[in-house]
């Protein structure tokens, strides 16, 4: 059914018109790099459906969709209820959705699709925040964080989404950062190879939400994890494994200084703001290594 | 061979003989036993499917989209709350031109909570791409949702469709019902082909994507056009399935409309009630008649027209209040119908929230619009059915 107007090296086009410096569009490369053509992907409006392009044009090289916000995952699952009735055991049916899409209106179609058991690859890519209609908050959006709808800065945490889905003791959940492909791909791999639902939850620097340099979009994603902001874990089978654990947390100025979105955060609220970022980093270590 | 069904089953045995091949269901009165059936024969092999137990009616749509794109005949059912909620995805499935069959149980929504009969959940989504079949009884629960399957996967129509069935007078009433044999069935509805827009990596395209303002206007035009043209294969359809199973099914269908003073127009279950009114009337010798809708969207304005072109006085029975318009749904449509027509046309509300449509509400109707033929009187009650002082009932609600 495509005609190809130019031919790309992977599945997504070159020069799609993701903002510099995205890390959704990395994320995406390497989904379609590790996944093949087999695949039937399910878009929600959303930073990613810039992927899928306009008109009679996509940027996409394989069979998908673009379904409404909130229901990326149960799509998902009608889809593969149907190859399933077709006695197609082969094509990897993969929701990608945003923090917004997932953590906030699309949580309980996620919930019923990891609870009913669907074998679907579910990869939210999380910026943060609603950054496609123009940064407004989330329930993705950390401490502090300024936003359209909150420009003082949120004054909660961010959701923990993996830790929902192992309250489902889906199958296989990880979380991933843009800074260490090799971890990532294998990570969609093994998702991919699961038989039931998989659950990527990958931190994704946004630097026209986060006001950060281009240029630092995988510094931001090293930084994350060095902080204790991010930690990156895979739940498989019950069991935890923690991929990496810094001998020595870097201080959060590391991170948030590199973002205009901490800008107005004041020297009393970064100590506050690291006390928090310690205490979960080792609440969430000691929790998952128990 | 002849089973007694109630409405429900007898949409679960539509969508058995048209061979679902995805399901996803969520309970709601008064719509439950058909989530509850069809789970049943799925999981006893009585059905070839696949189930999805879904967490709500905005997920079971959006799986029968998905399932719908991918290839399989996918199907759901719901009513009332549960259609509202769907309401976007409605709006998606006939967008995407997924041609989902589905029955819809006619409740009130809520708010104030009821359980029973009314038909705002429908007529609330009227407007958004699907077609709409109104049923009178069980029999045409199972006929017109056989139908619709080939009404819907037309590939010059490409639309979904709600068959539309009144929650409890039809849902839970059994009735006799002539359920037509596997083989026939097959030979009447043609296997389930996607041949425009589909899900398929063998031969990968990406559907639904955002359409610019140079394009959007055309696409609209296409479901326009499909809606529009959609009589025509109506109409064939409906005379094959008479070849083949026997039965008349119809657009609108007229009782003793021909030599009536005075027509009212209605649908659903409420149709059985207005059809022995007119028996006994007209052995009164009062030439009353009527006129059931069936096939509600696309509205039926040239066929109506076609009958009560001459008719002087004609009343409209909407089962729907229509808060804050002129005129409630089903009437706005027989006046559109009836324009340059010399008819003087009353409209009538009732039945709400389960509220029975009784004989005795259905000869006042009649005796009114009599008066208003006859020069008697030109006043019609307009809420037939309201009881005395409605001003006073509820404290909680009372002159709020």
């Amino acid at each position: 059914m495509y005609e190809i107007i130019k031919d790309s090296k992977g599945t997504l086009n070159h020069g799609i018109s993701a903002c510099a410096g995205c890390g959704m569009e990395l994320l995406a490369r390497c989904v379609f790099d590790v996944l093949g053509q087999d695949i039937i992907i399910v878009i929600p409006p959303g930073c990613a459906a810039l992927l899928t392009g306009m008109g009679t044009e996509s940027g996409i090289k394989a069979a998908g969709m673009m379904c409404n916000l909130e229901n990326t995952a149960s799509t998902c699952s009608g889809i593969r209820a149907s190859l399933d009735a077709q006695g197609n055991d082969h094509t990897t049916v993969v929701g990608f959705a945003g923090d917004g899409g997932t953590l906030d209106i699309g949580l309980q179609s996620l919930s019923g699709m990891i609870e009913r058991g669907d074998k679907v690859l579910y990869i939210c890519y999380d910026n943060e925040a609603y950054m496609n209609t123009g940064i407004q908050s989330s329930s993705a959006t950390p401490f502090l964080a300024s936003t359209t709808t909150q420009p003082a800065g949120k004054p909660t945490v961010k959701k923990d989404l993996i830790g929902i889905a192992m309250a489902h003791e889906i199958p296989y959940a990880a979380t991933a950062s843009l800074h260490n492909i090799a971890d990532l791909k294998k990570k969609i791999q093994k998702a991919k190879d699961t038989d039931g639902p998989s659950l990527l939850h990958v931190l994704i620097p946004c630097p026209t939400g986060w006001r950060s340099d281009p240029a630092d979009t995988i510094t931001l994603a090293r930084a994350a994890v060095n902080t204790g902001v991010w930690v990156l874990y895979e739940y498989e089978d019950g069991e935890v494994t923690v991929n990496y654990k810094p001998k020595e947390l870097k201080p959060i100025e590391e991170y948030i200084s590199l973002q205009g979105r901490f800008k107005k955060v004041t020297d009393e609220e970064k100590k506050e703001m690291q006390k928090i970022v310690k205490k979960s980093y080792e609440r969430k270590i000691a929790k998952l290594e128990k | 061979m002849f089973k007694m069904l109630d409405g429900n089953t007898s949409a679960v045995e539509a969508m058995k003989l048209a061979r679902v091949k995805v399901i996803a269901a969520y309970p709601i009165t008064p719509q439950s036993t058909i989530s509850e059936k069809l789970s049943e024969i799925v999981a006893n092999g009585e059905m070839d499917a696949k189930y999805i137990r879904v967490e709500s009616e905005h997920t079971a749509m959006s799986a029968c989209i998905g399932a719908a794109l991918t290839g399989s005949r996918a199907g759901t059912a719901t009513s009332s709350n549960g259609l509202a909620l769907m309401n976007e995805m409605i709006v998606a499935a006939s967008g995407i031109r997924a041609p989902i069959v589905m029955p819809v149980v006619n409740r009130a929504i809520a708010t104030p909570w009821s359980l029973w009969c009314e038909h705002m959940d429908t007529m609330s989504q009227r407007d958004l791409g699907w077609m709409q079949f109104f049923t009178q009884n069980c029999q045409d629960v199972l006929d017109y949702t056989i139908a619709a399957y080939k009404i819907a996967e037309n590939k010059d129509i490409m639309t979904p469709a709600m068959v539309c069935l009144d929650g409890f007078f039809l849902s839970h009433s059994m009735q006799k019902i002539d359920v037509p044999a596997q083989e026939k069935v097959d030979e009447f509805l043609p296997e389930y082909e996607l041949t425009n827009s589909y899900l398929n990596p063998e031969d990968p395209m990406f559907v639904s994507n955002v359409v610019g303002m140079n394009d959007y206007t055309e696409v609209k035009y296409q479901q326009k056009y499909a809606m529009d043209n959609a009589f025509g294969v109506i109409e064939n359809v409906f005379d094959e399935f008479e070849k083949q199973f026997g039965r008349k099914l119809n657009i609108i269908e007229e009782y003793k409309t021909e030599d009536a003073d005075v027509v009212l127009v209605c649908m659903g279950s409420m149709t059985g009630t207005v059809k022995y009114v007119v028996d006994i009337m007209r052995e009164q010798g009062k030439k009353v008649g009527m006129i059931k809708i069936v096939v509600f969207r696309p509205f039926p304005y040239k066929y109506i027209y076609e009958v009560l072109k001459d008719k002087k006085v004609i009343g409209v029975f909407d089962r729907n209040s229509c808060l804050g318009g002129q005129y409630p749904p089903v009437c706005t449509e027989v006046i559109a119908a009836m324009k340059g027509a010399d008819a003087d046309i009353r409209d009538y509300v009732g039945g709400l929230g389960g509220r029975d449509v009784n004989p005795a509400n259905i000869e006042k109707i009649f005796n009114e619009l009599l008066d208003i033929y006859n020069g008697s009187s030109d006043k019609h009650t307009n809420w037939i059915d309201l009881k005395e002082n409605p001003m006073d009932s509820r404290e909680v609600f009372k002159y709020v």
